[in-house]
């Protein structure tokens, strides 16, 4: 029989492991998740998570082994969660005039599902503080639990790794080019000087070998892309494939070039989109953190 | 891998230049007609145009 201990526990479990989610939930510049519905549905498995953590305690002291079993078994259901997020952004990428790519999609689904285990640790911790002592160290464990959580998986962006400055666009006959960087062959002159009027141009310089390796995933370079667009605009429609964002590599340096042709044509503000462009979890490459790789650039 | 680029159409001013039958081949009669044809035929396709440079323009699905 439950008594009050247990569901004070239980309610303040809860509470805060549903604050947390809410405040973990980021509606942002990349739309996701979409309110309300998006919201709601991820409002929704963040309140089971908590449940399932903040239940836990008064179990575990009940010694009933039975019902732990079932809450771990309840646990794996967020497994499902990546899927369905993975799934759902691929099925919409296809449908986007400037796609996330691969990495990102990844690196988002990732983030939901890790997210709904941070709720779930949460919320055990606060319920077993506050079956301990009190509401109040259970919620004070709560909000350091939040504040190292998100210190924890904060990411890095690209201008931790890299500098970002302009670059000049210009053709060498049908090729275009920003700075010495070949991006594409494109025909037409009307393109070439819709190019030359609206494009814009951005180096990104890796900042030392590790960057260099993650500037090269492909994945990485199609979130940068998609981030500038979806922030600047993109002048761009489905029949006009040749104003995609494009991002291509220097191979003699590692640097890394955009060019775009934004609907606001400002490239401070592009430099800012691109600075904050997360480091993909599944791009990020650490050569140098070996001893092969040290050496070998050198 | 997959193949995923299809060269769609060739728009040409010089015939000699161009053969084969992999592709629908366009002759313009000077490079404003061959701009336009181009772009024409790009926007329906919803390809991209690419210029050989020697007077040559493909159209190519990416």
């Amino acid at each position: 029989m439950l008594d009050a201990p247990y569901l004070r526990a239980i309610f303040n479990g809860v509470l805060i492991g549903n604050l947390i989610r809410y405040f973990m939930l980021r509606r942002d510049y990349r739309q996701y998740p979409s309110y309300p519905h998006g919201v709601v549905t991820h409002l929704s498995l963040g309140f089971i998570a908590a449940v399932i953590g903040s239940v836990a305690v008064p179990v575990l002291i009940e010694k009933e082994f039975m019902a732990v079993t079932f809450l771990t078994l309840a646990a794996t259901q967020f497994r499902e969660v990546r899927d369905m997020e993975r799934e759902m952004l691929q099925h919409l990428d296809q449908a986007r005039l400037v796609s996330r790519g691969p990495d990102y999609i990844e690196g988002i689904a990732r983030v939901f599902e890790a997210r709904n285990y941070l709720v779930m640790f949460t919320s055990l911790l606060v319920g077993g503080i506050t079956y301990r002592s009190n509401i109040f160290y259970g919620m004070v464990a709560g909000i350091i639990a939040f504040l190292v959580s998100r210190k924890l998986m904060g990411g890095r962006v690209i201008a931790q790794i890299a500098q970002v400055r302009e670059g000049k666009v210009h053709f060498k006959g049908a090729n275009l080019f920003v700075e010495d960087i070949h991006f594409m062959n494109l025909g037409t002159d009307s393109v070439k000087e819709t190019y030359l009027e609206r494009g814009l141009g951005v180096i990104i310089e890796p900042f030392d070998d590790d960057a260099r390796a993650t500037l090269s995933s492909n994945g990485q370079r199609m979130a940068i892309a998609h981030d500038a667009a979806a922030l600047l605009g993109i002048y761009k429609d489905v029949d006009t494939a040749e104003f995609t964002p494009i991002v291509r590599r220097d191979l003699d340096t590692g640097r890394v070039g955009l060019v775009i042709v934004p609907i606001e044509r400002d490239i401070e503000f592009l430099l800012e989109a691109v600075k904050r462009v997360p480091v993909l979890e599944s791009a990020y490459r650490a050569p140098l953190k070996t001893y092969i790789g040290r050496k070998a650039s050198d | 891998m997959e193949l995923n680029k299809f060269i769609l159409a060739i728009i040409a001013l010089e015939p000699e230049k161009v053969g084969g039958c992999g592709a629908p081949i366009f002759y313009a009669v000077n490079r404003e007609e061959q701009d336009k044809i181009a772009i024409t035929l790009a926007r329906i396709t919803e390809g991209v145009v690419h210029d050989l440079e020697n007077g040559t323009y493909i159209i190519v699905k990416h």
